[in-house]
């Protein structure tokens, strides 16, 4: 039979077992080494995703801790500065890139086919790859670590420390490559979220009722396409200045300012990328715990496309002690403050959720409850730096680091944590434990306050940051003491939270599909969720299809239990962009080793492109278009080559 | 929905419904980018240093008739989807074959005109401006040229139809898209030092 020989109508039908059994036999994958190796499940790639990305929190983690223990007091000898360099740099660039974008990354990978009430992502293969790429660009920046060539010039980089001339060692190469491959994976992973967000939601579900954990998500995206090519290309030029002689930040004839706007025209925007998608965390998932629907959707979710058009113009408030022009000082001041409205909107918006909802005060909500507290102090801090005179002062002080921490601890690991108390019941069929819960919290935020909070008096007193160690009686040694305890502290909250996991695992209470009453679509489906995710694709009527009985909204009704079921093999609908009308059936890929061969082609490139190894490079290339070439090759049972052909 | 189930949904790969389509602009989008970074460097240099930064006048010799010579391959792809639409499988080969062509055309006469350049890649910031734009342009032209032979054999296997094209409209948007790019690269490097 012809796969795709003909139209197909849309018959909806009832779900049952015999359905069930069917979409379970085309969609599940082979067991065993190779089936982990080669699934495109998007629910796999999320947990990957999640537990990769609290792999590198946990090394940033300790880092962190030894340079704290280098801090606790004056003149302390345990680490060398050349040590301490590449400490904060590993750590700050970990914490960034390797652990705070791809956990989020982890969360929308595997909710967003469930939320959008889709059988997986538009392009499974190339999560896969997204995911493989990400892993190994993490692996080989820290290989240059533990060779000793870790970047040492701070996560930012500047030349012309990081130049040739002042940095001959192959440290910055490893970075320099490491983010080329790490670029790679995020502007794979956000053209995965757009065209899944833009063409893949089930049918009813317009652009209006969409979850606002794919807002953000989808928001972020974009600014990941248009922002991440500034910072590859700028280490792409570091590289070549460094290795090929060319000139574009050396102080010479080029220009080391160029690098500060390059990078900050991309790492401004990173902010609200490692943000936005944790905000969206927040938006959906805390008015689960008021019993009520978001208050402010519409406003919500246009201050978080705002906010994201308005990052790509305040880059220049981290140059404000470069000598740039007055008038520019002037307007990116005021620029950066205009961008913290829309913040405080979705501030609001939250407040007012909890003040009309009926809170329920479960581990999940308190972590938001302190997300929202922290989002706020870190706000203030952040207000303080927009201003140019202020900043003047404040620069390159630990009044900055603190908060860095307020605002990456507060809006995304708070977030992050009780997401997972929210969505780990999901993904695994187990809660986690609430009592455990509680203690890890509190341990979490009265230790992150502990560390945190001094360091603005830290900063305010005068003391720089990145400096290994400081001499007595400046009156900083107190207040070091007290951010290193905080510091344990916290670590120790990472700890109960670890332990949580691994025990409720195993031993936690059964989930049921619907644990906390939620009104979106991934509490309509199994915990965890077979492969195929629904055994009908869902219609939806509503922005909230779950809660349409208690809300009593008038109108239409969701259709949960009767669809389309698309048994024809691995079958998606595919919808207008923004009525969600069905517009046609695509045939989805098979497992497949394609994309984890790539990834690992594009990091051989990359590893001899280090070494100058250029023939290793030609033949890596070569083997990567192979793999692409299979990739891509039209395939009859995906519908992509013509009924006629005789092959 | 009862209206909804009297019409009947396309299944695979039809026109540009599917999402590899969306994706190859999410993929302009961001390589659209990645030339505007570069082009910002450029500016970036000539507004510090002002007009002696550029070394020579450039001459159009070599890039004028090339600029042509790829604007010409973005019709003959233009026009090999159009055949495919229309279902003539041989002018959709012919006219992807002449793309490629003058693809190859166009990398060669690059490579001249960067024999004749009196600067290098290391000789200072222009030279490194102009290497690495052109070459960041080339490479992308390879690339384009590669989809072009992909899908010139995929359309001599007699995979297409007038129906399922995906993989030639794919790679024509991309073609289109580099070819876009080059106008940009030519207007900032060979236009803007003649005017103003
Ligand atoms: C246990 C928790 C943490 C502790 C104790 C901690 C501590 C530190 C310390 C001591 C520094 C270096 C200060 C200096 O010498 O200038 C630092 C820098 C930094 N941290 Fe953390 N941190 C923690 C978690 C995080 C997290 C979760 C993130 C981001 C998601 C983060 C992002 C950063 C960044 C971006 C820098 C700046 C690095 C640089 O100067 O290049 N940190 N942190
Ligand atoms: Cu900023």
């Amino acid at each position: 039979m012809a796969v795709a020989d003909s139209d197909r109508s849309l018959e909806l039908q009832q779900s049952g077992a015999p359905a069930r059994e069917r979409l379970a036999r085309i969609w599940e994958g082979e067991a065993g080494l190779r089936g982990w190796l080669s699934t495109v499940d998007h629910k796999e790639y999320g947990k990957r995703y999640i537990a990769t990305a609290f792999i590198f929190l946990i090394l940033g983690g300790l880092e962190a801790l030894v340079m704290r223990v280098q801090l606790a007091g004056p003149n302390k000898t345990l680490l060398t500065p050349e040590q301490y360099n590449q400490l904060f740099s590993m750590h700050g660039l970990t914490m960034i890139f390797l652990y705070a974008q791809p956990v989020l990354s982890g969360f929308s990978v595997y909710l967003f086919p469930l939320l959008l009430g889709a059988r997986d992502m538009a392009f499974p293969r190339l999560n896969a790859f997204s995911y493989w790429i990400y892993l190994f660009s993490g692996l080989f920046i820290y290989a240059g670590f533990v060779l000793g060539y870790g970047p040492n010039d701070g996560w930012f980089n500047y030349p012309p420390y990081a130049s040739m001339r002042y940095n001959p060692g192959p440290n910055m190469d490893f970075y320099a490559i490491g983010m080329i491959l790490f670029g790679v994976s995020s502007t794979a992973g956000a053209a995965n979220f757009v065209v899944t967000f833009l063409r893949a939601r089930a049918p009813g579900m317009s652009i209006n009722r969409v979850p606002i954990l794919t807002w953000g998500t989808v928001t972020a995206s974009f600014g990941i396409l248009f922002s991440v090519p500034a910072v590859s290309l700028a280490f792409f030029l570091l590289w070549t200045d460094r290795q090929f002689g060319t000139d574009f930040f050396n102080s010479g004839q080029g220009q080391p300012l160029l690098w500060q706007h390059l990078f900050w025209i991309f790492a401004h925007p990173w902010v609200y990328v490692v943000v936005l998608p944790a905000m969206g965390i927040v938006s959906d998932a805390l008015p689960i715990f008021c019993r009520r629907p978001l208050v402010g959707y519409t406003v919500v979710v246009l201050a978080t496309v705002a906010t994201m058009v308005m990052g790509f113009g305040v880059w220049l408030h981290h140059m404000f002690a470069t000598g740039i022009p007055y008038l520019a000082l002037s307007f990116f001041s005021a620029a950066s403050f205009v961008i913290t409205i829309p913040s405080a909107v979705a501030v609001f918006a939250w407040i007012a959720t909890i003040w009309t909802g009926r809170p329920v005060l479960s581990t999940a909500f308190l972590f938001f409850a302190g997300f929202i507290v922290m989002f706020t102090l870190g706000g203030v801090s952040g207000v303080m730096t927009a201003a140019a005179p202020a900043d003047q002062q404040l620069t390159d002080t630990y009044f900055v680091v603190a908060h860095i921490h307020y605002v990456l601890i507060g809006i995304n690991v708070l977030a992050v944590m009780g997401g997972l108390y929210v969505w780990f019941p999901k993904m695994t069929g187990r809660l986690l434990d609430e009592r455990l819960g509680r203690w890890n919290f509190w341990t979490v935020f009265l230790g992150f306050n502990i560390a945190f909070l001094p360091m603005h008096w830290t900063g305010l007193a005068g003391m720089p940051r990145r400096i290994y160690t400081y001499p007595e009686g400046l009156g900083w040694t107190a207040v070091n003491v007290v951010t290193t305890i905080g510091a344990f502290i916290l670590a120790a909250g990472v700890l109960l939270l670890l332990v949580n996991m691994y025990v409720s695992r195993r031993h936690g209470a059964a989930a049921g599909p619907d644990p906390w009453g939620g009104p979106t679509l991934e509490w309509a489906t199994t915990s965890p969720p077979p492969t195929y995710n629904f055994a009908v694709i869902p219609a939806v009527a509503s922005r909230h299809p779950l809660w349409e009985g208690s809300l009593d909204e008038s109108g239409e009704r969701s259709s949960l239990q009767r669809g389309m079921i698309l048994d024809d093999g691995k079958e998606m609908l595919t919808t207008t962009a923004l009525d969600a009308e069905p517009d046609a059936i695509q045939k989805m890929p098979p497992d497949t080793l394609a994309p984890l061969l790539a990834a690992l082609a594009a990091t051989a490139l990359g590893a001899a492109a280090l070494l100058h190894a250029w023939i290793g490079a030609t033949i890596f290339t070569l083997l990567l278009f192979a793999a692409l070439l299979v990739w891509l090759w039209p395939q009859r049972a995906m519908g992509q080559i013509s009924e006629q052909a005789h092959v | 929905m009862s209206d909804e189930a009297l019409r009947r949904l396309p299944v695979g790969s039809v026109g540009h419904k599917p999402f590899g389509w969306w994706g190859m602009l999410t993929v302009v989008m961001t390589e659209g980018s990645l030339f505007a970074y570069l082009l910002f460097t450029y500016y970036y240099f000539v507004v510090q240093y002002g007009r002696i930064w550029i070394p020579e006048a450039p001459s159009l010799r070599l890039a004028g008739p090339n600029t042509v010579i790829l604007l010409l391959s973005s019709a003959f792809v233009w026009w090999a989807e159009k055949s495919a639409a229309r279902g003539k499988t041989k002018a959709q080969s012919l006219g992807l074959a002449i793309a490629l062509l003058l693809g190859v055309v166009f990398l060669a006469i690059q490579v001249l005109e960067w024999r004749d350049k009196p600067f290098t890649l290391g000789s200072g910031s222009y030279g490194s401006a102009y290497f690495i734009t052109t070459g960041f342009h080339m490479a992308h032209v390879v690339v384009g040229a590669l989809m072009l032979a992909a899908v010139l054999l995929w359309s001599l296997l007699g995979y297409f139809d007038r129906e399922r094209h995906a993989a030639l409209s794919i790679a024509a948007l991309y073609w289109h898209f580099v070819d876009l790019i080059w106008l940009t690269i030519f207007f900032t490097f060979y236009v803007t030092p003649y005017i103003g």
